[in-house]
């Protein structure tokens, strides 16, 4: 057991937990960004697939890592779009429409990858992103190796956290979005415009969502795998729930996400035998329980799930 | 400068809403032939294959309704919540509780008499899928808990928990792969027709399908279900236990779902895998919004689906578009469907400035 908390183990599970929640930061700051706007974006599990798999299949033709997550954020600012048009534009049902999109862009991932690969039996890979230690910072002794030594895309979702809380809470356009998410009528009334505001909520979490779903066959790991999401959009679903629709304890939702999936890695490398599903299964559970304090407090934004139709106002 | 806005319009002819859900599939069909084309499948080629893959032989037909059995039940377990407006986006974890309990009866009931199996065994999986659905209906009415997110979420858990016993107590003795030991004999559905897959459980969905349409229509609890899916509000003050109605609809809806995980098992896979559902209960949401959450909708895109299914098999073999297109399709379906439904509410107005 002493093995268990050496340094050495507690710096790689830091970093594993930095890691981990990546992907999950990346789509938990997307979806808020669209929750607090007013819609509840279901598709974020079906853009993520379809983030990873563009990512990797330009990376694969180009060579170039960063036109990989630039393609990952432009079909996930696409998707966005689709359901910014069925959710917003028609006012169709934020749920069916949500799940639509994830279920069409998972066909059209897998779609995709099979018309352009084949079904090879070595997976093709590329080669991913490397670590990149700060200078200084990565010295500090406990935990400067494990946090400070991460992959660009984390150092950048790090600085997104606070430049979305930035965003919905210090500027006038944060005042907007907050207000078409509340109260769609008064946003109305004030010149503020509903479905434009919307939209590009949608669209620019569209974005992280991609890149979230980018980082995982970029970075993490060298390949595009069928299962490669596993139900992290989900996550961050509960995570954003679970974070009370803030952008900082959302992100400490993922990280709490991140730090059960990188310790059930390390105890099952170190031939510990852990029953990694009952780990999984933890975040899940937590925001069953965060759902049920959540419906007894007004933090939910109040016009989330409602469409918004101008005629319809006073009748 | 025009605009163009959607007005609400006045409640269809009945036959509109027969011809809605054929006008989407036609639509969906036309728009799928863009992925064919692009994967450089023949267009008539392609969908002569589509067909012929999942009806052209006897033992394709067959397929066709062996694909189509847990489609109908999740089709039909998803339709009945919605009508009630329970938003059960759980038959996939409820369709794995089934699958579970099956397992796990299916496994240790060598000692009971033959005859008894199937019926404890069909019954206990109804009952863990209701159960499991149950959960998140009580979360509702009793602590205003998000359906969607919650059964939604309680899928995850489910399919954990289904890892966690087949790495754990239902593995298989000396095998380190995640899947359970093979069920008994007498825990297998009957194979109706010789040379065939064609099992009891297909009979079972379709006796579903008229036991929830006599429900719907023919019993108070039915009228109960739709009052509460059409005004919850007015339903309570009309003196309906809706919290009661609300967890009902749901305990049979999940058992629904359960059922299609027992077929699974007992019928196709005799034991417990990971990969037990290629997703059965999330084509069950599409299922049901495309059969216009009518029960012999239901049937009928049920056995679409598993039609798109089957055949692409064929379709792959023949012309090299990969089988992925039938969730393309299937995804399609659903968007096109939303946008048809819409305008069976609304009609766009053109409007000049």
């Amino acid at each position: 057991m002493d093995q268990l908390f050496n340094i050495a183990f507690l710096s790689g599970l830091m970093g594993a937990t930095m890691r981990m929640a990546t992907p999950i930061i990346y789509a938990t700051l997307g979806e808020i960004l669209t929750e607090r706007a007013g819609v509840l974006n279901l598709g974020i599990e079906g853009t993520m697939l379809m983030g990873a798999m563009t990512g990797f299949l330009v990376t694969f033709s180009s060579g170039s890592l960063w036109l990989g997550v630039l393609a990952a954020a432009g079909v996930g600012m696409l998707l966005g779009f689709l359901m910014a048009f069925l959710a917003v534009h028609l006012g169709l049902s934020q749920h069916v429409s949500g799940l639509g999109i994830t279920l069409f862009a998972t066909g059209l991932a897998m779609f995709v990858y099979r018309l352009h690969f084949g079904s090879p039996t070595v997976p093709p890979i590329i080669h991913p992103f490397n670590q990149i230690s700060l200078p200084l910072l990565s010295r500090i002794p406990l935990i400067g190796p494990g946090l400070f030594t991460q992959y660009s895309l984390t150092y950048f979702a790090w600085l997104l956290i606070p430049a979305l809380s930035f965003l919905l809470y210090k500027t006038h356009l944060g005042l907007k979005i907050r207000t078409v998410g509340e109260n769609p009528v008064v946003a109305d009334t004030v010149g503020v415009n509903v479905s434009l505001t919307r939209t590009l909520c949608l669209v620019i979490g569209g974005g992280l969502m991609g890149v979230g779903g980018a980082f995982l066959t970029l970075a993490h790991q060298n390949m595009f795998l069928i299962d490669v999401i596993g139900g992290r959009g989900w996550v961050a679903i509960a995570m954003v729930i679970f974070g009370n629709w803030d952008p900082l304890k959302g992100a400490l939702g993922a990280l709490i996400f991140g730090f059960l999936d990188g310790l059930q890695l390390r105890l099952q490398g170190m031939g510990i035998a852990v029953s990694f599903h009952l780990f999984l299964m933890i975040p899940y559970l937590l925001t069953i329980v965060a759902l049920i304090s959540v419906s007894r407090k007004a933090s939910i934004p109040a016009a989330l799930l409602k469409p918004y139709r101008r005629e319809e106002k006073g009748g | 400068m025009i605009t163009l806005r959607l007005v609400k319009r006045k409640p269809l002819a009945p036959w509109a809403r027969i011809l809605i859900p054929v006008a989407a599939v036609v639509v969906t069909l036309l728009l799928s032939a863009i992925p064919i084309l692009l994967a450089g499948g023949a267009l008539w080629k392609s969908y002569f294959y589509l067909f012929y893959g999942a009806l052209g032989t006897r033992f394709n037909l067959l397929e066709t309704f062996v694909k189509g059995s847990p489609l109908i039940l999740t089709g039909l377990s998803v339709a009945f919540a919605f009508r009630a407006k329970f938003w059960n986006i759980g038959a996939e974890g409820q369709l794995l509780a089934g699958a579970l309990m099956a397992t796990f009866l299916g496994v240790h009931l060598g000692g009971v008499p033959r005859p008894l199996v199937l019926p404890i065994i069909i019954t206990a999986g109804f009952l863990a899928g209701g159960v499991w659905a149950a959960i998140p209906g009580i979360l509702k009415t009793k602590l205003k808990v998000d359906d969607v997110v919650s059964t939604l979420l309680l899928n995850y858990v489910m399919w954990h928990i289904m890892g966690a016993l087949l790495f754990g107590p239902l593995q298989q003795p000396g095998s380190s792969w995640p899947r359970s030991a093979a069920i008994i004999d007498a825990a297998r559905y009957p194979i109706l027709l010789p040379r065939s897959r064609f099992h009891m459980g297909i009979i079972i969905s379709f006796l579903a399908v008229f036991v929830i349409w006599f429900i719907n229509n023919k019993t108070t609890f039915g009228y109960r279900s739709k009052a509460v899916g059409v005004n919850i509000r007015a339903a309570h003050f009309g003196g309906i236990n809706t919290t009661s109605v609300i967890v009902w609809t749901a305990l049979v809806s999940g058992g629904l779902a359960g059922l299609a995980g027992v077929g699974e098992l007992c019928a196709i896979q005799y034991r417990l895998i990971m990969d037990i559902s290629p997703g059965y209960g999330y084509t069950g949401i599409v299922i049901a919004m495309l059969g216009n959450l009518h029960p012999v909708g239901v049937l009928l895109s049920a056995l679409f689906f598993s039609v798109i299914i089957v055949g692409a098999q064929t379709m792959s073999r023949m012309t090299g578009v990969p089988t992925y297109i039938a969730e393309v399709i299937q995804g399609t379906a659903l968007m096109v469907m939303l946008i048809f439904l819409l305008f069976t509410e609304f009609k766009i107005q053109v409007l000049k400035k």
